[in-house]
């Protein structure tokens, strides 16, 4: 959506104004939002809001801002960033940062512990897809030069791969 | 892009079902924290995962910089939800595959290095799980993501680690907002762990009746009990929607047929009509047609008007009008429903 003031650049703020009971709403870019400073501002709930007061709740605030600011040695960020932005700055932040963001994610999440999709890093799976493309691309060829008996090996071995595929799943 | 031009199974609510996986690779600072050129790495290193040789979807796939496209073009990318306005929000350093259907977007350095999207018409989660489910494994092949045995797939935001999944599915719900009962609904889901947005995502008004209802809670849970869940809840308000529409004809009548009609003249006819008018009135024609009140036109081509009615889309198909004659966008927006909205 773009600015309903200017026109010209996508709305980032979206501004209610509420006089004498009549609400009125207003999505605009942050430049012309700046300037309608008559409005009343209600900033959108957003999601560093949402941590600073579920970190605010817990017992760990206070140290953790004051006395030890943890940095992660990967990448850098100390914990008071993530306090501020609700981000981390890279998957070893996840180690580093493990006392504090526990208590986090149990609030915000359905328990701690993963239960969806396992990846399997360069697995076979890749290789017999590939393995079955080739073979179908080598049985087209086959049926079109009429060598039937080869294409039904082929095809067998289509099959068996495929099945492979499906038990690994 | 499928989802607009082609209507999907119980179209008269669902318009769309959307998934998106968020992956991040092993070895790099997420996107908020890294220097252009670990950005251009990851670009580079995923758009090789997707068009290398050795891989099997690589005459499939296009790829777009998106510091290649003018603010316009890429708001249009947003408003059709090819991307999200977080990518764009980082253009300079953003890139985007897409399939040749439209239907998959590969989002790289948005929040994550990775963003995979799939939208399909209409209700249709398990098909879009399907085809992400495939994709991520082609890309996970080359690529070494950052995964941890107990919080799963490690995302940017702790919001989204686990599965790093998003199911939602996009509504089309007049029925429940004129029976006043949309407020109830909307508290009720956010109790059991779904959110409700509008037709663009957090933060955005539900213009048009528009509903986009999607899970919260992305750890600890399957993607297919995600999905599962999500769908239990649909197929419940689409019963109630599809009530509350019954209801409204019944104890309505000659007057729920008059706002129907009224909301298509003024389509066919307004000479200006700015944006929230616009989907207020696509939203009564649309139910019209679902009622079976209005009769030749169809809600593919509603879906269609109502995303041409765009700003960003609306600037750049009628750029030479709003050049020359006026440059009022309203005023394109009531002449382009004028052209389109035949019957």
């Amino acid at each position: 959506m773009l600015c309903q003031e200017c026109q010209k650049r996508p709305a980032t703020v979206h501004m209610t104004k509420i006089v004498n009971d009549k609400k009125t709403e207003m999505y605009l870019c942050e430049e012309c939002a700046e300037k309608m400073n008559d409005f009343h501002w209600f900033s959108p709930f957003s999601i560093n809001d949402l941590f600073n007061s579920l970190m605010d709740t817990g017992k760990a605030t206070v140290p953790i801002d004051r006395k030890l600011n943890i940095r992660c040695n990967s990448c850098g960020m100390d914990y008071s960033q993530f306090k501020e932005t609700g981000r981390l700055g890279c998957p070893m932040c996840y180690k580093t940062f493990n006392n504090e963001l526990m208590p986090i994610i149990r609030r915000i999440q359905k328990g701690t512990q993963h239960i969806g999709k396992i990846p399997k890093r360069a697995g076979s799976q890749f290789r017999v897809y590939k393995e079955i493309e080739n073979l179908k691309a080598q049985l087209k060829k086959a049926v079109e030069r009429e060598a039937f008996e080869e294409a039904a090996q082929i095809r067998d071995r289509i099959r068996e791969l495929e099945k492979q595929q499906k038990q690994e799943k | 892009m499928k989802w607009i031009h082609e209507e999907g199974p119980l179209g008269d609510v669902v318009l769309s079902s959307r998934i998106r996986l968020a992956r991040n690779l092993a070895d790099s600072p997420f996107p908020s924290n890294m220097n252009d050129s670990i950005a251009d790495a990851v670009v580079q290193r995923v758009r090789a995962s997707i068009l290398g040789d050795s891989s099997p979807v690589k005459d499939d796939y296009q790829f777009l910089a998106m510091k290649d496209f003018s603010p316009r073009d890429r708001q249009v990318m947003v408003e059709k939800h090819l991307a999200s306005p977080d990518l764009m929000e980082h253009a300079e350093r953003a890139a985007l595959l897409v399939d040749k259907s439209e239907q998959i977007s590969i989002m790289i350095n948005e929040e994550d290095h990775i963003r995979l999207q799939c939208i399909c018409p209409g209700y249709q989660l398990d098909e879009a799980w399907r085809s992400l489910d495939n994709i991520d494994d082609i890309i996970e092949a080359q690529l070494p993501y950052s995964y941890d045995e107990n919080l799963g797939y490690l995302t940017c935001c702790p919001t989204n680690i686990g599965t790093g999944m998003r199911a939602s599915i996009m509504m089309h719900l007049p029925g429940l907002v004129i029976t006043g009962n949309m407020n109830s609904i909307i508290q009720a889901i956010s109790k059991i762990g779904l959110t409700v947005r509008g037709l663009y995502g957090e933060g955005s008004e539900a213009l048009g009746n528009i509903y986009q209802i999607s899970n919260q809670v992305t750890l600890g849970i399957s993607e297919e009990d995600i999905i599962i869940n999500l769908k239990a809840i649909a197929q419940q308000i689409i019963e109630k929607e599809r009530m509350a529409r019954k209801a409204l004809i019944e104890n309505g009548g000659i007057k729920f047929e008059d706002n129907v009609w009224r909301a298509l003249g003024v389509l066919t006819h307004a000479q200006i009509i700015d944006i929230r008018e616009f989907m207020t009135l696509i939203s009564q024609v649309r139910v019209g047609v679902d009622m079976g009140i209005i009769k030749g036109v169809s809600r593919k081509k509603l879906t269609e008007i109502m995303i041409l009615g765009q700003p960003a889309h609306l600037s750049k198909y009628y750029q030479e009008e709003l050049a020359s004659a006026s440059k009022d966008l309203d005023i394109i927006r009531a002449k382009m429903v004028r052209e389109k909205l035949i019957i």
